[in-house]
């Protein structure tokens, strides 16, 4: 199979940097994956830096009001201002009141009882019914948060009442590293991570079959050149192509977004082209063993499912069973989700992520070696 | 030692099967040094995966040999910087321009200056104002000097073309052949595939493979000699009508239109004269002995070997890739 060593060797960078030129005259000459490495971090990052929002804002609410009193109107329009809620009717009857949540028409329902200040002033700590359309947990839940805590304060402000120190209701919230629960500061790190994972597994995973495919994989096997060499040629040019995506989206994510880098921006870049170098080589060993461009792509995408679903991007890594946290725990984006968060958002240095480092590398050195090892020196 | 130096191709009992497909079936052969060799067969023969073989691209299940003095299975990589080898299907990146490809070939063999030897080979290819075209964008004469260049670029020992004249214009034909033998003139040795008789003709020597077995092997004279072949051209009326009642009877192994005559031969000399007796008494027929063409050799060879080859012809991966 191989050489003496001698060949091995000699003029090793010579023809890595041949197939190097050439991946990149390609990549230079194919429009539309050179619009792609621009516009797929760009419109990503915008279309779901934007568009999910697990607090949202403005959530449709009705009011059923039973009685006109100060205390209802200050409480009305201290909710209003989180933001979370917008009054969109006010109705009398509770018929009318269960027809709007039944009908979708608003997310939320408050109902401010007769004889509510009355009893306010009196101290009894009346209740306050608030009807919650929990078919989305996630809005309902921020906002009902919120709520009681608006509530709080807003009646505290007004005059004449007994403060007995029982407040309306008892949460007690705590936002750490995002204390607005601002969902961009989640969101942006982690799409950094799951757009990389995306464009890097595709670029690679497709660049052997579609040598095979096109029948230029005769002729390069056909030259004195070694699989080492044409992994190397192959992955070298995306890694800066990664690298430029990074940097659009982290650029995004703090003019935009206003999401900070507490950390060292130079190791989020050094440990990002490491995730990026282990993601090239999991899509490249991809396409050494896909027997056409067509099984490359499903490879890649029944990669990309598991590692959106189970690295902590979408839900929170704790809360999965342990078999599904072993699976996290092989998928590079896992580790590169907890690299991100905790040097933007955190500060940690490199000494706090020894283990996710070392676990990226450990992931990009076994892809490679598979990739090596399944690269088809000859036709057979 | 002075001998092997002078064979460059010499192999034993090469056998390669595809999904238990015997496509090449016990082949042995030897090439010398400076000899342009020319490699015959109906489609599907096996020539592409011998070629394949030769230069390390397929290893065979059996069989030995070596290729420069080098083993075929176990030092692939010298003989590939060694080899030339140009594709049956136009293998070089249509995406990237003449120079750019040229440029490759020469980094990855490690040529001093690849700018300069691309621009050389640009010039001696005939390809000057064409060095920026995207080769996908060249015609197929284009497509196919550019890709003898490639595989001439980094000055190898052996050559080894599969059908590199399919589908170009006769010009662009004589002009390759012309180049391969004044290559052959300086030492290099080529193995050339082909279908067109007058390119084997224009060979040093020829095999001739079919149904993955090397039935000839020699010079053009060589093979037809061995053959043992008689045959007679027929012109006259109703040819179509005589090669009919011919066809199949004793002594007759091949009948054959050649434009406005007919050819008839076979091995078995007496039986062959006996058969055609009746009808060279025939006044609209005018019959006269003749030497058999290389193509008559080749068609009767091919008949003969389908005959031992019971089974259904082996339908190839040859252009699979």
């Amino acid at each position: 199979m191989s050489g003496p060593s001698r060949f091995r060797w000699h003029g090793f960078w010579r023809r890595t940097q041949a197939m190097l030129i050439k991946e990149f005259i390609q990549l230079k000459r194919d429009r539309v994956s050179f619009v792609m490495i621009v516009m797929v971090p760009l419109i990503q990052l915008l279309l779901f830096g934007y568009a999910i929002n697990t607090t949202p804002r403005n959530m449709p609410t009705a009011v059923l009001l039973q009685e006109q009193t100060d205390i209802g109107r200050t409480i009305l329009k201290a909710m209003e201002n989180t933001q979370y809620f917008k009054v969109t009717r006010v109705v009398i009857t509770e018929d009318e009141f269960d027809q709007l949540l039944k009908s979708g028409d608003v997310l939320f329902g408050i109902e401010i009882p007769a004889g509510f200040e009355r009893a306010v002033r009196r101290g009894d700590k009346p209740a306050m019914l608030v009807v919650a359309d929990a078919t989305d947990p996630v809005a309902a839940g921020s906002a009902l948060t919120a709520l009681n805590q608006v509530a709080q304060i807003a009646l505290q402000n007004e005059r004449g009442l007994p403060m007995p120190g029982g407040p309306l209701f008892e949460f007690r919230t705590h936002a750490r590293y995002n204390p607005a629960a601002n969902t961009a500061l989640n969101i942006v790190p982690g799409l950094i991570g799951t757009i990389l994972t995306m464009t890097m597994l595709i670029f690679t995973a497709l660049s052997v079959t579609r040598e095979i495919e096109r029948g230029t994989m005769e002729s390069l096997l056909a030259m004195p050149i070694t699989p080492f060499e044409i992994m190397l040629g192959k992955i070298i040019p995306y890694i800066l192509v990664g690298f430029l995506q990074a940097a659009i989206i982290v650029a995004i994510g703090i003019l935009l977004f206003g999401v900070p880098i507490f950390g060292s921006l130079l190791l989020l870049a050094a440990l990002s082209t490491l995730f990026i170098t282990a993601n090239l080589a999991i899509g490249y060993t991809f396409s050494t063993i896909a027997q056409n461009q067509l099984q490359a792509m499903q490879m890649s995408i029944m990669f990309f499912l598991p590692n959106i679903l189970l690295s902590g991007f979408m839900f929170p890594f704790a809360g999965m069973p342990k078999w599904a946290q072993y699976i996290g725990e092989c998928l590079p984006l896992t580790h590169y989700m907890r690299i991100v968060r905790a040097i933007m958002l955190k500060g940690a240095v490199l000494s706090d992520l020894r283990y996710d480092t070392l676990a990226l590398f450990a992931l990009m050195l076994v892809a490679m070696a598979i990739a090596i090892k399944r690269f088809r020196r000859t036709l057979d | 030692m002075n001998a092997d130096a002078e064979t460059v191709i010499d192999v034993e009992g090469l056998t390669k099967s595809f999904d238990g497909r015997v496509v090449v079936r016990d082949l042995s052969m030897k090439v010398k040094r400076g000899t342009i060799c020319g490699f015959l067969g109906p489609n599907g023969s096996g020539k592409t995966t011998t070629i394949r073989m030769l230069c390390g691209l397929l290893t065979p299940d059996s069989g030995h040999g070596t290729t420069l003095g080098f083993d075929i299975l176990t030092q692939a990589d010298e003989i590939k910087r060694q080899v030339g080898y140009m594709t049956q299907k136009f293998s070089l990146y249509q995406d990237l321009t003449v120079r750019e490809n040229l440029e490759l070939v020469a980094r990855i063999y490690g040529v001093d200056n690849p700018r300069k030897a691309a621009q050389d080979m640009v010039q001696r290819l005939g390809l000057h104002g064409r060095e920026d075209q995207l080769a996908g964008e060249l015609s197929g004469g284009w497509k196919q000097r550019l890709a003898l260049g490639a595989c001439t670029l980094p000055n190898p020992k052996l050559l080894l073309l599969d059908e590199p004249t399919a589908g170009v214009d006769p010009k662009a034909r004589r002009d390759f052949w012309n180049e391969i033998h004044a290559m052959a003139a300086d030492g290099l040795t080529v193995l050339v595939s082909t279908h067109y008789m007058d390119e084997a003709e224009r060979c040093h020597e020829i095999a001739y493979i079919a149904y993955g077995e090397l039935l000839a092997h020699g010079t053009v004279d060589e093979v037809i000699d061995a053959s043992k072949l008689k045959t007679y051209t027929v012109t006259g009326d109703n040819l179509t009508e005589l090669s009919g009642k011919l066809m199949g009877k004793p002594g007759v192994d091949m009948v054959a239109p050649f434009g406005t005559s007919l050819h008839v031969s076979g091995r078995d000399h007496a039986a062959l004269d006996t058969t055609i007796r009746p009808y060279r008494e025939d006044a609209a027929l005018h019959w006269h002995e003749s030497e058999p063409s290389l193509e008559d050799v080749f068609i009767e060879l091919m008949s003969r070997a389908k005959d031992n080859f019971q089974k259904e012809p082996a339908p190839q991966k040859e252009t699979t890739l």
